[in-house]
């Protein structure tokens, strides 16, 4: 499996470190309730299909990535930079 | 029928024209007092002690495949009792126990062969831990032997002893420990499901869940809707698509875990050998290859294969613990898709669905503890209230914080 880094290209998947579904993205606010903070933390959609994760480009550019791809093919359709991203 | 050794003699001299399908192929009814949906090890078993040790026997296992044709045919078939935190140390050892006594309790040779497993160490600082685990393992009524470097060497003479970076200072022997016949295993119980009554029925994929003001009431199905009091969800490699039909958003995420077999070699190997520090572990099947995996992919996928940079690192890791094996062929790799939960420990407990109810999250560990796991899940179904080995495999305990952390890693999805 190869990622094609927006700043780098594409380069071998043992560059990226792999951290987890696109959830870690909505970080609940300060006091919201256990029930936001859990879902957050460790309820997942977990599709076979499309999805999106987030890797860090360890041994390139530092920068961390939202990654589309298949969790059933390991086609790999795009990723973009999470940093300056539109939320 | 009942298998024996004399009916194998016999079956031979006669053409071996007397044997019988091992199950039936039924028709599915409207309507089962329980349906458990997956035909792996763990619902197959599910549904042989719902029949066996509470007499419930309108049952049907519903499997969208083949059985027995998911993770319980994709493992590397190892049995043992080695955990030590309470809440995972009793339910395995109730795992073992009944492993012992499967291939009579099932009249089918699941071919258990308790070999002796071997967790290595390479500081003093692993060995105090291995110690405490072993320690661990003796109170639970279980089986642990400190092995020093020499005790090593003399049961495994072939390791690099002298590794620069992994020196072997010992190992911790659960002897109790070993592997089995996968397919086998569940083979056995759904014939011994079949035979007190069930209904085993494959090609048989569920398409939702039908509930009616927060009851479960049965499933729609391939085959045609039925209906049930109960509905176990016993899927491991798909949960979280099938909790999702009840509204379910599950602590699971997939994930890739790959093995390996040589061509078949004479006795080489005659215990199953884990090296944690190269994430590597062994064993020689009966038919001689040698079976040996390491760890996770790691990143979430149901491919059932994986990429090749894990395929370095495992047969990397297996030169440097016992370099005579650079001289086998691999013949094979495989994939199976893990379910991952956030501590590594799994989930056998009730829904928020009246009637329904969920055995998943087995990460790595599924196999040996399919006897247990169907034990407890047959359990609770049965009579609404968990299992006392397992009473701690609670769904929520992720926002309780009831963890059952065995590695002492933490509670996140990419740290198991």
């Amino acid at each position: 499996m190869r990622l094609t880094c927006p700043l780098c290209g594409e380069r071998d998947r043992r560059e990226f470190y792999y951290y987890g579904a696109e959830d870690y993205l909505h970080r609940p606010a300060e006091g919201a309730p256990l029930a936001e903070w859990d879902n957050y933390l460790h309820l997942r959609d977990n599709p076979a299909g499309v999805t999106k994760d987030l890797w860090y480009h360890e041994a390139g550019c530092s920068q961390w990535l939202l990654v589309t791809r298949n969790t059933v093919t390991h086609e790999v359709l795009g990723a973009e930079m999470v940093a300056g991203r539109a939320k | 029928m009942r298998y024996s050794g004399l009916k194998v003699i016999t079956e031979g001299l006669f053409g071996n024209k007397g044997w019988t399908p091992a199950w039936r192929d039924p028709a599915p009814k409207a309507e089962y007092d329980v349906i458990i949906i997956g035909g792996g090890g763990h619902g197959l078993s599910t549904a042989y002690y719902l029949a066996k040790n509470h007499g419930i026997t309108n049952v049907a296992v519903l499997e969208k495949g083949y059985l027995g044709g998911g993770n319980v045919g994709r493992n590397t078939t190892i049995v043992r009792a080695n955990y030590f935190l309470p809440g995972n140390s009793e339910f395995y050892s109730h795992s073992m126990k009944l492993w012992e006594g499967l291939e009579s309790e099932l009249n089918y040779n699941v071919m258990h062969s308790q070999r002796g497993l071997i967790n290595l160490f390479h500081s003093d600082g692993q060995r105090d831990a291995f110690v405490r685990r072993g320690n661990a393992m003796i109170n639970q009524g279980d089986d642990a032997i400190l092995l020093d470097r020499d005790g090593v060497r003399e049961m495994l003479p072939y390791l690099d002893f002298d590794n620069t970076r992994f020196p072997i200072y010992g190992g911790l022997l659960h002897p109790r420990g070993g592997s089995a016949r996968h397919d086998a295993v569940a083979w056995g119980y759904a014939r011994g499901a079949d035979q007190r009554g069930v209904d085993l029925i494959q090609n048989c994929e569920v398409t939702g869940i039908d509930i009616e003001n927060g009851v479960v009431r049965g499933v729609q199905t391939t085959r045609g809707a039925m209906r049930a009091k109960k509905v176990g969800i016993v899927v491991a490699g798909r949960s979280s698509q099938v909790a999702a039909m009840a509204g379910m958003r599950l602590p699971i995420e997939s994930h890739i875990l790959q093995a390996f077999v040589t061509e078949g070699l004479k006795p080489v190997i005659h215990h199953v050998i884990s090296f944690g520090m190269g994430h590597f572990y062994i064993s020689q099947s009966d038919k001689g290859g040698l079976v040996f995996g390491g760890d996770l992919d790691f990143y979430a996928s149901y491919a059932a294969r994986g990429n090749l940079p894990m395929v370095e690192h495992v047969m990397e890791a297996g030169m440097t613990l016992m370099p005579m094996i650079g001289r086998a062929k691999v013949l094979r790799s495989w994939g199976g898709i893990m379910d991952m939960s956030p501590d590594g420990s799994p989930v056998i407990d009730k829904t928020h669905i009246d009637g329904l109810f969920i055995d998943c999250g087995w990460n790595y560990g599924g196999f040996k503890a399919v006897p247990a796991s169907g034990w407890c899940m047959a359990h609770l179904m049965a009579t609404g209230e968990p299992h006392e080995v397992a009473r701690k495999f609670r769904l929520d305990r992720f926002a309780t914080g009831h963890l059952l952390d065995e590695e002492g890693t933490g509670s996140q999805h990419n740290l198991h």
